[in-house]
């Protein structure tokens, strides 16, 4: 019976509805824009990985590793991308 | 009439009108010859429908060809008008609009296209494949950059060329400064073949991944191959940051938004920032796919194999990360702190390494070899010492305190043009000429095309080498004109006469072309250059499967193998084969993208809204439609089969 039951994916929707709320409290509090916008942020990526993993089925194939390489290399990309910006354009070191 | 003001030109010229009378004569020579010689059915159903890996290079060939004719045409003028001071032969405007053209025009309808040419032709073969993973997505990519080019082509003749340099810098580039349509089309007709590049670049990365010939192992692939393989993760990486920079700039064109704009709390030099996080593996991109082919000739024509392989592999696989770190040095003047100029001048040093690496790869596969002078071997060979030039320029370029003597001079440009034209252009005329009769049946005639290399090496020396000076000496890029007092003068005479040199090279191989064409042998087997990878194991030229059986690969050389070892390549019985059916809607649907963009370009709201959904329709028609293919039987594969292999066995 255990084996039926989609555990992963519930605990996925529950979590995701979790998620959801703890951003949307944001619109409700009075917090002030960084910590708002982080609490957001925070919430967007965890989310994304959540429906990675929990619906998208990433890492429930043979190409597994080179799934996640992608997904690593991309965010090592965007990441480099993003400081090296800031620290042009916006920190103005 | 009001309404059709907005599609004369801002600044005309004589030239322009002749221009214009010669594109609508030879449009209309076109049609009346398609109809004359009945050729618009074989048109449509052999080449504006394929869905062959090998046509669409064919036409990507054709269309890079056209499009370096044209950057080329543009840089001759601006030779032709620097070439004495005070010239009065292009006023300022068209200048501008000379030099964003000739950018635009040779980087992306001109060096793209010519690489997306050869890995077409080339890499399905290269690994055993019958054709890449989405055939009709190719001939999608193909038809959104030709349409893409084509929209960029007619600015000139409609409303105005882009006029703020390639890069297209705003806030230069935004309606306060930049008033007419030019940028537009700089924006949406490059956005419309990025769109395709992109798609290019998912198609050939799962084709490498997924459709190699059995045995054939990530470190048994082909350098080709592998640079194609790490070209097209660099575009999957790097293109969408210009789709996004390119709408961001849209926006702030046509519908009034304040990105870029230096007022109403926009950021001026974030454009330059994207742009560059774009352009930096842009270059990248173009030089991979070169260093692949020189690797595939100087192996071939030293009769080695290649040295170092994994150290190649390696490097290609670091350059192609380091590519994304290194964007902030094209603009290290700035006015950045110099914390960032510091990084960013040490992440562009470095990236010099695993190049370095390289070119002593190919230095020592050439030694104890026994090279052979053909005129791809001859091209590799003037690469090295030239593209080091180009390099040793851009580490002096790459310190940011020395930058600011550099920056925006001619010493720029020529070092750009040492590391571009060797990295670029003598690549894809070294692999045009070593896949030529792969493509076509018939080899290229090595004489004409040895005067041809001399004209070209030689016209490009003569026509860069002197910028060096004369950008040291404080000649500012761009300038339309100088006076006489700064001395400029003689160099840049010079420089005209190496443009008039490189012209003529240019011309003598269209002259080859033809002359190949008319007089060149048809009997030269499969094999011509007695050449070492999986495509010279195929038929000249090649049927429409590539392959009859799958070859089996043990080895990173499994045609030498197979040659000089008898070891068997092909093994089991000839089955059917299935092959995707032609089809017309990437053809369409990049028409309609055309009419797209040039509603956009010209804010006329209704017949883009009504193209937005055909667009929109042409995918869901795709979604629903049932198209399975069509098998090829057995009997037909014997047929095509029958003469060939005999011949294959002769010539062993």
């Amino acid at each position: 019976m255990s084996e039926l039951f989609p555990r992963k994916q519930v605990m996925g929707f529950v979590f995701s509805l979790v998620l959801t709320a703890a951003a949307l409290t944001v619109y409700f509090l009075d917090v002030s824009f960084t910590v708002g916008i982080t609490i957001l942020l925070a919430t967007a990526f965890v989310q994304a990985a959540v429906q990675l993993v929990g619906f998208m089925h990433v890492g429930e194939n043979e190409d597994k590793t080179m799934i996640y390489m992608n997904i690593y290399y991309g965010l090592a990309i965007a990441l480099f991308t993003i400081f090296g910006t800031l620290l042009i354009m916006v920190w103005d070191m | 009439m009001d309404y059709f003001d907005r599609f004369a030109i801002p600044h005309p010229s004589p030239a322009i009108y002749a221009s214009m009378v010669a594109i609508g004569l030879t449009m209309i020579a076109i049609v009346i010859g398609l109809t004359y010689f009945k050729k618009w059915g074989y048109l449509w159903s052999e080449w504006l429908t394929t869905v062959d890996h090998k046509r669409i290079g064919i036409m990507y060939l054709i269309s890079a060809l056209l499009m370096l004719f044209r950057g080329g045409v543009d840089a001759l003028m601006m030779r032709a008008q620097t070439a004495v001071p005070d010239n009065k032969l292009l006023d300022a405007q068209h200048y501008n609009e000379v030099f964003t053209t000739h950018g635009v025009v040779m980087i992306i309808f001109m060096a793209m296209p010519f690489i997306y040419a050869l890995m077409n032709l080339v890499v399905p073969l290269q690994i055993g494949a019958r054709d890449v993973a989405f055939p009709r997505l190719n001939a999608l990519s193909f038809w959104l950059f030709f349409m893409g080019a084509m929209l960029f082509n007619i600015s000139f003749v409609i409303g105005g060329s882009p006029d703020a340099g390639w890069t297209s810098y705003f806030p230069l580039a935004g309606n306060d400064f930049s008033q007419s349509v030019g940028t537009n089309y700089y924006l949406i007709a490059i956005q419309i073949a990025g769109i395709g590049t992109l798609i290019s670049g998912i198609n050939f990365i799962a084709t490498i991944f997924k459709m190699r010939a059995p045995g054939m192992k990530l470190m048994k692939m082909p350098m080709f191959t592998w640079t194609a393989l790490i070209t097209n993760a660099i575009v999957v990486f790097a293109f969408p940051v210009l789709t996004i920079t390119l709408l961001l700039g849209t926006m702030d064109r046509l519908f009034g938004t304040h990105i870029f704009s230096m007022t109403n709390g926009g950021m001026d030099m974030l454009w330059a920032n994207l742009f560059w996080v774009w352009g930096h593996p842009e270059v990248y991109i173009l030089v991979l796919p070169a260093f692949g082919i020189y690797s595939e000739v100087i192996s071939t024509f030293s009769r080695r194999n290649l040295y170092g392989y994994k150290s190649m592999v390696a490097s290609i696989v670091i350059i192609s990360f380091m590519s994304f770190l290194v964007w902030m040095h094209h603009f290290f003047t700035m006015g950045q702190g110099p914390l960032s100029n510091s990084i960013f001048s040490i992440t562009t040093m470095a990236i010099a390494i695993p190049t370095g690496i390289k070119i002593f790869n190919w230095l020592l596969t050439m030694r104890k070899g026994k090279i052979e002078f053909t005129v791809p071997m001859l091209y590799s060979v003037g690469f090295i010492p030239i593209f080091t030039i180009g390099g040793v320029t851009g580490v002096m370029l790459g310190m940011a305190s020395a930058d600011y003597q550099y920056h925006n001079t001619m010493f720029l440009v020529a070092h750009f043009h040492y590391t571009i034209i060797p990295g670029v252009v003598f690549a894809m005329l070294a692999g045009l000429t070593y896949w030529w009769p792969k493509m076509f049946g018939f080899m290229l005639n090595e004489r004409i095309g040895k005067w041809a290399f001399w004209f070209v090496a030689i016209g490009f020396n003569v026509t860069f080498f002197p910028m060096f000076f004369t950008g040291l000496d404080g000649q500012a890029r761009r300038m339309y004109t100088y006076s006489e007092a700064t001395g400029f003068g003689p160099l840049n005479m010079l420089s005209f006469a190496g443009a008039i040199g490189l012209a003529i090279g240019f011309a003598l191989i269209v002259y080859n072309v033809y002359y190949s064409t008319r007089h060149a042998s048809r009997d030269i087997g499969s094999d011509p250059w007695n050449a070492r990878t999986l495509e010279w194991a195929t038929q000249t030229p090649v049927q429409s499967y590539n392959f009859a059986r799958t070859p089996q690969v043990d080895s990173i050389e499994a045609f030498w193998d197979y040659k000089k070892n008898g070891k068997p390549l092909f093994k089991g019985e000839i089955e059917k084969i299935h092959m995707p059916n032609n089809s017309g809607m990437p053809f369409i649907m990049s028409c309609i993208f055309f009419v797209w963009g040039f509603s956009l370009v010209f804010s006329m709201w209704i017949p883009a809204i009504i193209t937005t959904i055909a667009i929109f329709a042409c995918l869901a028609h795709r979604s629903f439609e049932k198209d399975d293919g069509h098998y090829v039987s057995v009997e037909e594969i014997e047929a095509t089969e029958k003469d060939w292999e005999v011949l294959a066995d002769e010539n062993r």
